[in-house]
């Protein structure tokens, strides 16, 4: 009895190793890749190259505006992250701790405008920032990302786990709302503070059918339009398409790595409610 | 008892006072103009941005999809034309189409994946943060990168995938080149990518049932796979339901492999919903077309998405 149950758990630890080889190996093999130079269409490069060279990631930065290009995706994702912090605590205070008439309704449209797919509003927000001649320029790219109703939707739920006598402490103490916003609740919800900046910063990072369509020039570009736009250029130079590719993980693994809890946590929370 | 430093004793005083009821008064004042700017000043840097860039193109999108209209002239009132032309288009019905073969193939791979992973995960195994460290990564790499990477392993004659199967003595198919093999090209990538977010959902559910359920379920002599169908399952339809909902929504939406890995081809071999509202517009300049097409997708999705939120009284169980 007790044997058997020692080989199912070596079976599932082999299993479990197996799928995660599986699921690493195509991130190995862009590495490799990159790595292996004249990587195409006729050669499919060795496990270990033989020549392992950083031609391709030379070739990136030399011949693509590719420094720019990432620049671009990492100023975009910090002003988006920043901008919507913002909103979406001041909008989860408002709609945890200031009543006013009608705030029912205002909160349902809000959560309404996170059903609504981008592709519905692709072609009426072109038109409305070319109006305003904002295409090709980062503020068009920025403005229909500085609400989410999904950050305002999380921060209110966190906000309204804030015990209230924190606030009643505080206004004795002669606070107004701006301050017990500033000194009670954001102090009291980090956690979740944390989790949003993740998500927007990922969500910012990984974003492409909107930069697709208004940064339209290659200098403006963000790296996952220039990595879509990159083997239209370099169709059989794939170890040039896997350096790009490898050089825009990195910093997105590096914020998960710094904080994988936040993310998974996240998700996983996102499923119990 | 001796007086304790007047401020700070009212205060905490009334922390430690059991709660008040809401609408207390002692609450910053709720009357008056103050109040109310208060409540804009809180309010309104959200309501901007919303209502400017989704309320109001929202509205637009209704307009202009009753108009003819290719972004530079002005726009021609059409009435439902474009919608009329679109029901009578086949093409309306095969891009709908190749969405739908799309849901029908990435849905049950993720599900059954997602599913199994997270039972293997909630077990006693060691480094299971480890695991499932691994199992999220492509979760955090972007669809454009997941495509690109995609496209390479699949690359007919030198990616990875058809020269192992060469060594198998297996010829591989054109994989993204072939009509046939684009759309199954293109699930593979997606499932890889969200088999990580399915399982950290699932893995959540499973560790809120409580362990005393399926305790009471072994006592009774139920097996391994009774208590899955009859106890773990149930316990963790509400969570399975989420996934579903959310894969449903998110596969009629599927646009960026897409656009990454085949652009819709070969020969519109897997040309998806998206794909055809961004190719009407900034390809063929037919926006209004487009956003009719838009709308036609949404209310879709919407009618998909009320009917499982009105069938899941059949079968998603709340504890």
């Amino acid at each position: 009895m007790r044997e058997r149950a020692v080989g199912r758990s070596v079976v599932l630890h082999v299993v479990v190793a197996l799928g995660a080889v599986a699921m690493f190996f195509p991130f190995l093999w862009t590495v490799i890749t990159s790595i292996t130079p004249g990587a195409g269409l006729t050669q499919t490069p060795a496990l270990i190259p033989e020549n392992p060279s950083l031609d391709a990631y030379i070739r990136l930065i030399t011949e693509r505006p590719f420094v720019r290009q990432a620049a671009n995706s990492v100023g975009l994702a910090i002003v988006t992250t920043l901008v919507q912090l913002v909103t979406s605590a001041t909008a989860g205070y408002a709609f945890s701790r200031l009543p006013f008439r009608g705030r029912g309704v205002v909160f349902g449209v809000y959560l309404a405008t996170m059903m609504i797919p981008l592709q519905v509003l692709i072609v009426p927000l072109f038109a409305e920032l070319k109006a305003f001649g904002l295409i090709n320029s980062y503020l068009g790219a920025l403005l229909p990302t500085f609400a989410s109703a999904f950050g305002i939707f999380l921060l209110r739920q966190a906000i309204e786990q804030v015990p209230r006598e924190l606030d009643e402490a505080a206004t004795i103490d002669g606070a107004g709302h701006f301050r017990i916003f500033w000194s009670v609740v954001l102090p009291n919800i980090r956690p979740a503070l944390a989790t949003l900046t993740v998500f927007a910063f990922m969500s910012s990072w990984n974003s492409f059918l909107w930069p697709l369509v208004v940064l339209r020039k290659p200098e403006l570009q963000t790296l996952p339009v220039a990595l879509a736009g990159l083997q239209g250029q370099y169709t059989t130079a794939w170890d040039v398409v896997m350096a790009g590719s490898v050089l825009s993980i990195i910093p997105m693994l590096a914020v998960y790595l710094a904080a994988q809890k936040y993310v998974v946590q996240g998700v996983a929370n996102s499923g119990l409610k | 008892m001796t007086a304790a430093p007047a401020r700070i004793g009212a205060a905490t005083a009334a922390a430690a006072r059991p709660p008040s009821r809401r609408g207390s008064t002692r609450l910053p004042g709720r009357r008056g103009g103050r109040y109310a700017l208060t409540v804009l000043a809180f309010l309104l840097p959200s309501a901007v941005p919303l209502a400017l860039f989704v309320l109001g193109p929202m509205l637009g999108a209704a307009w202009i999809s009753l108009t003819e209209w290719n972004l530079l002239a002005p726009p021609r009132f059409v009435g439902i034309g474009n919608y009329l032309d679109l029901l009578g288009d086949p093409e309306t019905g095969a891009v709908f189409l190749h969405t739908l073969l799309y849901i029908v193939g990435y849905l049950p791979l993720v599900l059954v994946g997602g599913l199994a992973l997270a039972l293997a995960l909630n077990t006693r195994l060691r480094g299971r943060a480890f695991w499932r460290g691994i199992y999220f990564l492509p979760v955090v790499t972007s669809w454009i990168v997941v495509a690109l990477v995609w496209r390479w392993l699949l690359q007919p004659s030198s990616g990875v995938v058809n020269t192992a199967l060469g060594w198998l003595g297996i010829d591989g198919p054109g994989w993204w080149t072939d009509p046939f093999w684009a759309m199954p090209s293109i699930i593979l990538a997606s499932a890889w990518k969200d088999l990580g977010f399915v399982m950290v959902i699932l893995l959540a559910g499973l560790q809120a049932i409580d362990p005393a359920m399926i305790e009471a379920a072994r006592i009774d002599g139920a097996g391994w796979w009774r208590r899955l169908v009859s106890v773990v399952l149930p316990l963790l339809s509400p969570s399975i339901f989420f996934v579903v909902v959310i894969s449903l929504i998110n596969g009629f939406q599927v646009f960026d492999q897409v656009y990454a890995m085949t652009g819709g081809g070969p020969g519109g071999a897997s040309q998806v919903v998206v794909q055809q509202i961004y190719d009407l517009t900034f390809r063929y300049g037919q926006a209004g077309e487009a956003s009719a097409l838009s709308w036609m997708l949404f209310a879709v999705v919407l009618a998909v998405t009320v009917v499982q939120i009105i069938g899941q009284r059949r079968w998603v169980t709340y504890a």
